[in-house]
């Protein structure tokens, strides 16, 4: 099969059909056909981490993915996190402990802070350094965005959960 | 940066892979999570005509037990995080716990997959002194069937493996190390998430007097492939594990080792790591076998 193929991905919960190459990478298909530019293009060798998006519930480098990959996949970016003008907790940490100063790493470091707290609720700093490793940031450093996660975490504890 | 064109396949099973491999010859590559072929494609180091995706073939993902057969039998596309996190590689083979862990970063261990790791066959890679040093073995699927390749003489050359250009990785067994039995796995990095300067798997089997009676140890990131160091692990059988014991074995060690010299060091330099690494690595050894809680994994 050469010529395009037909994909349908689910994205921030709404479904998206349409036709990519197979050698069209997911985060070109994320910002040029749906049309969703928060994911950023940055080191696109696998490294730099700031085109992660979370796909069926893990993290995923959308520059290291065909986007033949993701069919019949649910993926969300960093758009599916606010609820309308509301930012999620993590989104919401990262603005007070102002863990972003350029910002430009920041959707990858929170889409992994995402997936990072769907697994573990309540990481310790050590497991969030460990969780972030993949993400590159170089200019706020990881301190204030692991005090970010950290924060957001406490925020996200479920009523009556022990700290 | 793009790969360059190539057709896509999903393959629907493995016999449907083989079939397709069959028919697209040495031109074709395997995709299963992709996180070493993708990049590689965008290299254009490998500009495969067919991919096939393998990524989405069913039941070969289980990590379970075979008691029967005394091993444990990793699907080939399981990932490097499900091996991390399964209670049964975590009871049976904590060096394969350990070394899931330390592999590239969350995203890379989401979706990078064993069988993938392997046949890439990166020498930094650490799946293949991890299975060398437990003696594992790859069950390999082709259109005559399976055959199972021991770890140790899966791998020829940097990037290259026994591996025909119509067989798929299929499985991994991995046989369980007796009660009593402990290892370590140490990646010495020069940053988070970059590749091994040089990597060490260590496993001992000691008797109730501490006496080696089997020992496995392999290098990565020590030459083109991964190194068995079967000197070393000689050196180490038959007696209690001494300091003049792991002197020994060190320098065999040393002397196995066959680093290319780069941007991560020398080759006397890494020569030197993997002695090291081997001594700390048969430190933690002894430590966990006496029941100590110690840290493996990175050394940075």
């Amino acid at each position: 099969m050469s010529g395009k193929a037909k994909i349908r991905i689910t994205v921030n919960g709404a479904a998206h059909e349409g036709e990519a190459p197979p050698r069209m990478l997911l985060v070109d298909y994320i910002r040029d056909v749906v049309g969703l530019k928060g994911t950023r293009y940055g080191c696109d060798t696998s490294n730099c981490g700031s085109c992660t998006v979370v796909m069926d519930g893990k993290s995923a480098k959308s520059c290291t993915f065909l986007a033949v990959q993701a069919d019949g996949r649910e993926v969300t970016t960093i758009e599916g996190l606010a609820d309308g003008s509301e930012l999620n907790p993590l989104q919401a940490a990262f603005q007070e402990t102002h863990a972003l100063q350029c910002g430009f790493c920041t959707s990858g470091m929170v889409m992994s802070a995402h997936a990072l707290l769907a697994h573990n609720p309540a990481p310790s700093a050590e497991e969030i350094r460990e969780g972030i490793i993949g993400n590159l940031c170089r200019c706020t450093g990881y301190v204030p965005v692991t005090e970010a996660v950290q924060s957001a975490a406490r925020r996200m504890k479920p009523e009556g959960g022990t700290p | 940066m793009y790969p360059a064109s190539f057709d896509y396949t999903v393959a629907e099973s493995v016999e449907h892979a083989i079939e397709l491999l069959q028919r697209s010859g040495e031109g074709a590559k395997l995709l299963s999570g992709g996180q070493s072929l993708v990049p590689l494609m965008k290299l254009r180091l490998v500009q495969p005509a067919h991919v096939i995706d393998i990524g989405r073939v069913g039941g070969l993902s289980d990590v379970r037990v075979d008691d029967a057969a005394g091993v444990v039998r990793i699907g080939a596309l399981a990932t490097h995080a499900q091996v991390g996190a399964s209670s049964v590689a975590r009871e049976k083979l904590p060096l394969m716990a350990e070394a899931a862990g330390v592999i590239g970063d969350a995203q890379v261990r989401g979706w990078g997959t064993l069988g993938g790791a392997l046949a890439e066959a990166d020498p930094a890679g650490d799946w293949g002194p991890v299975m060398q040093a437990l003696e594992g073995r790859v069950e390999c699927t082709g259109p005559a069937g399976v055959r199972v390749v021991d770890a140790a003489s899966f791998f020829v050359d940097a990037y290259t493996t026994v591996l025909a250009d119509d067989e798929v990785i299929t499985e991994l067994q991995v046989p369980v190390p007796s009660t009593g039995s402990a290892g370590a796995y140490l990646k010495m990095e020069r940053r988070a998430g970059d590749f091994a300067v040089a990597s060490v798997a260590v496993q001992l089997e000691l008797d109730g007097a501490g006496s080696c009676t089997k020992a496995g140890v392999a290098l990565g990131a020590a030459g083109l492939t991964p190194i068995k160091a079967v000197a070393a692990e000689e050196a180490l059988c038959g007696q209690p594990v001494a300091p003049e014991v792991v002197d020994a074995a060190a320098e065999r060690v040393t002397d196995a080792a066959n680093p290319l010299a780069d941007v991560r060091g020398s080759s006397d330099y890494k020569r030197a790591v993997c002695g090291a690494l081997f001594r700390k690595a048969v430190d933690i050894a002894l430590r966990r076998h006496w029941g100590e809680n110690v840290k493996g994994g990175h050394v940075r």
